[in-house]
C-alpha cells in the first residue's frame, strides 16, 4: 500500500470517528468551546498522523547533534552526561554568597550561577546614591576585584563552571573573574561558564540597562572578539527568553524576540568584522520553563530547528556548532504564587521536567518560597532535589528526545517555529530587533499579553490554584529571609579602606586608558582587564564609559 | 456619574528594579476602569517621584517594588511629600513585601499594599473608595 492510500484511509476514519464524537457532544460537551494555548494556537481534539508526515522526518527533525536539532545538540544528550544542575544564587555580601556556593555545591549541585545585586548590575558602587536601598537585595554586591576574589575563595575556578547574570558591566565581571582565576593559577584558556550579556532584552525587559544600543553592542562584540582569542571555552551571551517571557510575553514571541535579537548580536559582529564560524558556537540561549506542558517542551525544539535555519541560510554558517542552540532553562518565576505555597513545588516540578524533555543544557529550578521572598536553604534544596529526581527517579533522561513522533508535540513544534518566523520577519521589515525595541514594539507586545493573561485570570478563564480558586484562609509565613541593610554600611567601609590602600595613580592611568580606548575604536576588554587589577571600582569604570558613552533613555508609553 | 473628574494616577516604579509586568498590567487596568494614568518608567528617585505627583497634579500614587527596596523607598516618597505638604493624595504600594513589613508601611502614610496575586479590579475599587481628592 503506498503512502498516499494510507493517508487518505486515515483520513476517511479519522472524518468518521469525528462525526460519532459531535454526535456525542450535544449529551457531553466538552469542557470549553475552543482550546487554545498561550500563544494563541488552536489545539485539536486529537492528533494523528495526519499532523506529520513522516517523509518529513529527515528534513525537519533528523538526528540528535546534526542539522537542524530539533532533537537535541549531543548525540546521546542525558545519557552521556545530565544537564547542569544551577540554582541562581547570591546575596548581601561576597563573604555570605561565598558560603552559599560552598552549601550548594556540597549539596550536589554542578554548576555555579552568581546573582548581582541591582547596583551592581547597573554600574553603582555600594555608596552611590542610587544604591541607598539596593545593596545585596537581590543578589551579592560586587564593588571591586576584593569582592570577587571573597566570591569565589575556596571555590578552584578550573573545576565549576559558573555563569553570571550580568549585562551592562558584563565586561567588567568577566575581567574580574579573569583576575581571581589567574591569583588561582588559573589561566584563561582553562575558564568555563557564560555572562549573560544581552543587552537587548534589558531595554525591552528586564530594565538593567545602562548605555545606549550602539555602545552597548561594541562593547559585545568586544567581548565576543576578546573571548574567542583568550577565553576560547566561555560562553560569551546568553540571548535571553526568558525575562522577556517573565515580562508577560506568549511562548512564540519568547522564541521570536530572543531569536530576533540573536540575529542583531551575529550582525552587529560580522559587521565588526569577526568570522561567523568563530563567535556563534559561544553564543548560548536562555529560556523560561513556563506552565504549559507541551507548548514548552514544543518551543524548545521549534527554537533550535529555527536558529539552526537562521544561522545555516542567512548567516552561511558552515561549522554545526554556530548553528546549535544550547541553552540554560529556568522555571517560571511569574508562575510562583504567594499563596498556599507549597504549591509551588509540584508547579516547578512541571516545568523541569519540560525542559528537561525540551533538551536543556543546564536547569534552575525555582524555590517555592520566591514569591514571597529570597529562597530559604531549605527551599532551595528542594528545588534542587526536584531537578536530581527528575535525572535519577524519573527515567526520562534514558532516551534522547523521547516525545519525538508524539502527534500533537510536532504538530506544536511546527506551529511555534512557523508564528516565530512570522515575527521576526515582521521585526526584520522594521530594520531588525534594535530598531523595533526603540519604537517600543516589541514593548507593547509584550504588555498586551501581560494584560491579556491577567484579564483571563480575573474572569476566571485560566485558573490559578490557590488563588482564584481552590483557596484557603491561610497565613503569610514569617521568619522570610531578608537581608540586613547594614550590608550596605559595611561595604562602604570596605570601599574606603579599598581606596586607601590601592595605589591610586596607577588606577587613575588605567581610568585613562581606558577612557582613551573607548572614545577610540579598540577592543575594550584589555584596558577593562587592566583596570580591575588595579583595584579601579566598578563604579568608577563604569563611571568612565557612561562619560563617554552616555546613558540609556527609555520611552515610558504605556500601550 | 460620568461627569466626574476623571481620578489621575501616578504609576511609579522607585528604585533600580526593572520588573514593570505587574505596574504595567496595573495601569492598563485603570486605564480600563476610566483612570488617567501617568507612568514614571524605571529608576525613579522618591524626590522624582514626588515631584512628577505634584507636577501633574494626581490623586493617587501607585507605587510598585519587586527587589525587597520597599523598606526604604516607600517611606521615604511619603516623608518627602509630608515635606511639602501635601497630604491628599492617596499612596498604595505593591510588590513582593513580606506582611510582617506591611504594618510600618501603614504606620508611615502607605494605604494599602496589594500582593502578588491581587486581582486588579480590587485595586480599582480600594481606589474608588478611597481617593481623597476629585
Amino acid at each position: 500500500m503506498s503512502h498516499g492510500d494510507k493517508t487518505s484511509d486515515i483520513s476517511k476514519a479519522l472524518d468518521n470517528w469525528s462525526k460519532g464524537v459531535e454526535e456525542k457532544l450535544k449529551k457531553y460537551p466538552e469542557r470549553k468551546p475552543e482550546f487554545v494555548n498561550t500563544s494563541g494556537i488552536p489545539i485539536k481534539r486529537l492528533y494523528t498522523p495526519l499532523d506529520f508526515h513522516e517523509d518529513e522526518y529527515l528534513d525537519k527533525l533528523g538526528f540528535p547533534a546534526e542539522f537542524p536539532f530539533t532533537r537535541g545538540v549531543q548525540p546521546t544528550m542525558y545519557r552521556g552526561r545530565y544537564w547542569t544542575m544551577r540554582q541562581y544564587a547570591g546575596f548581601a555580601t561576597a563573604e555570605e554568597s561565598n558560603r552559599r556556593y560552598r552549601f550548594l555545591l556540597e549539596q550536589g549541585q554542578t554548576g555555579l550561577s552568581v546573582a548581582f545585586d541591582l547596583p551592581t548590575q547597573i554600574g553603582y558602587d555600594s555608596d552611590h546614591e542610587m544604591a541607598i536601598g539596593e545593596v545585596g537585595k537581590v543578589g551579592v554586591a560586587i564593588d571591586s576585584l576584593k569582592d570577587m576574589e571573597t566570591l569565589f575563595e575556596g571555590i578552584p575556578l578550573d573545576k565549576v563552571s559558573t555563569s553570571m547574570t550580568i549585562n551592562a558591566p558584563a565586561a567588567v565581571l568577566l575581567a574580574m573573574y579573569i583576575a581571581v582565576a589567574e591569583q588561582q593559577g588559573v589561566r584563561p584558556e582553562q575558564l568555563r561558564g557564560t555572562i549573560q550579556n544581552d543587552i537587548l532584552k534589558e531595554y525591552s525587559s528586564r530594565g538593567t540597562y545602562i548605555f545606549p544600543p550602539k555602545p552597548s553592542m561594541r562593547i559585545i562584540t568586544d567581548i565576543f572578539s576578546y573571548c574567542a582569542e583568550n577565553v576560547p571555552l566561555w560562553n560569551t551571551i546568553s540571548i535571553s527568553g526568558y525575562h522577556i517571557r517573565e515580562a508577560g510575553s506568549t511562548a512564540v514571541q519568547e522564541v521570536a524576540f530572543t531569536l530576533a535579537n540573536g540575529i542583531a548580536y551575529v550582525e552587529a559582529a560580522i559587521s565588526a568584522g569577526l568570522d561567523v564560524d568563530k563567535f556563534a558556537p559561544r553564543l548560548s540561549f536562555f529560556f523560561n520553563a513556563h506552565l504549559d506542558f507541551f507548548e514548552e517542551v514544543a518551543k524548545y525544539r521549534a527554537a533550535r530547528r529555527l536558529w539552526a535555519t537562521i544561522m545555516k541560510e542567512r548567516f552561511g554558517a558552515k561549522n554545526p556548532r554556530s548553528m546549535m542552540i544550547r541553552f540554560h532553562t529556568q522555571t517560571a518565576g511569574c508562575t510562583l504564587t504567594a499563596q498556599q505555597p507549597m504549591n509551588n513545588i509540584v508547579r516547578v516540578a512541571f516545568q523541569a521536567l519540560s525542559a528537561v524533555l525540551g533538551g536543556t543544557q543546564s536547569l534552575h529550578t525555582n524555590s517555592m518560597d520566591e514569591a514571597l521572598c529570597l529562597p530559604s536553604e531549605e527551599a532551595v534544596q528542594v528545588a534542587l532535589r526536584t531537578q536530581q529526581l527528575i535525572a535519577y527517579e524519573t527515567g526520562v533522561a534514558d532516551t534522547v528526545d523521547p516525545l519525538a513522533g508524539s502527534y500533537y508535540v510536532e504538530a506544536l513544534t511546527k506551529a511555534i517555529y512557523d508564528r516565530a518566523e512570522e515575527y521576526i520577519k515582521k521585526i526584520d521589515e522594521m530594520g531588525g530587533a534594535v530598531a523595533a525595541i526603540e519604537t517600543g514594539f516589541i514593548q507593547r507586545e509584550i504588555q498586551d499579553s501581560a494584560y491579556r493573561y491577567q484579564k483571563e485570570i480575573e474572569s476566571g478563564e485560566r485558573i490559578v490554584v490557590g488563588v482564584n480558586r481552590f483557596q484557603v484562609p491561610e497565613e503569610k509565613p514569617t521568619d522570610l529571609l531578608r537581608v540586613d541593610p547594614a550590608v550596605r554600611i559595611s561595604q562602604i567601609k570596605k570601599l574606603e579602606a579599598l581606596k586607601k590602600e590601592r595605589d591610586n595613580h596607577r588606577v587613575a592611568e588605567s581610568l585613562a586608558k581606558l577612557k582613551k580606548t573607548a572614545e577610540g575604536e579598540g577592543n575594550l576588554m584589555p584596558p577593562i582587564l587592566d583596570a580591575v587589577k588595579t583595584y579601579a571600582t566598578l563604579g568608577e569604570i563604569c563611571g568612565v564609559l557612561r562619560e563617554v558613552f552616555g546613558e540609556y533613555q527609555p520611552s515610558t508609553t504605556l500601550g | 456619574m460620568g461627569h466626574e473628574k476623571k481620578i489621575r494616577v501616578l504609576a511609579a516604579k522607585p528604585g533600580l528594579d526593572g520588573h514593570d509586568r505587574g505596574i504595567k498590567v496595573l495601569a492598563s487596568a485603570l486605564m480600563d476602569a476610566g483612570m488617567e494614568v501617568i507612568y514614571t518608567g524605571l529608576r525613579q528617585t522618591p524626590s522624582q517621584i514626588v515631584e512628577t505627583a505634584i507636577q501633574e497634579d494626581v490623586d493617587v500614587i501607585a507605587m510598585s517594588i519587586l527587589s525587597g527596596a520597599h523598606d526604604y523607598h516607600f517611606p521615604k516618597v511619603m516623608e518627602l511629600l509630608k515635606e511639602k505638604g501635601v497630604d491628599d493624595i492617596l499612596v498604595i504600594g505593591g510588590g513582593i513585601i513580606p506582611d510582617e513589613d506591611i504594618p510600618a508601611l501603614k504606620e508611615c502614610g502607605i494605604a494599602e499594599i496589594f500582593g502578588p496575586g491581587t486581582n486588579t479590579q480590587d485595586v480599582v475599587d480600594f481606589i474608588r473608595k478611597n481617593v481623597r481628592r476629585s
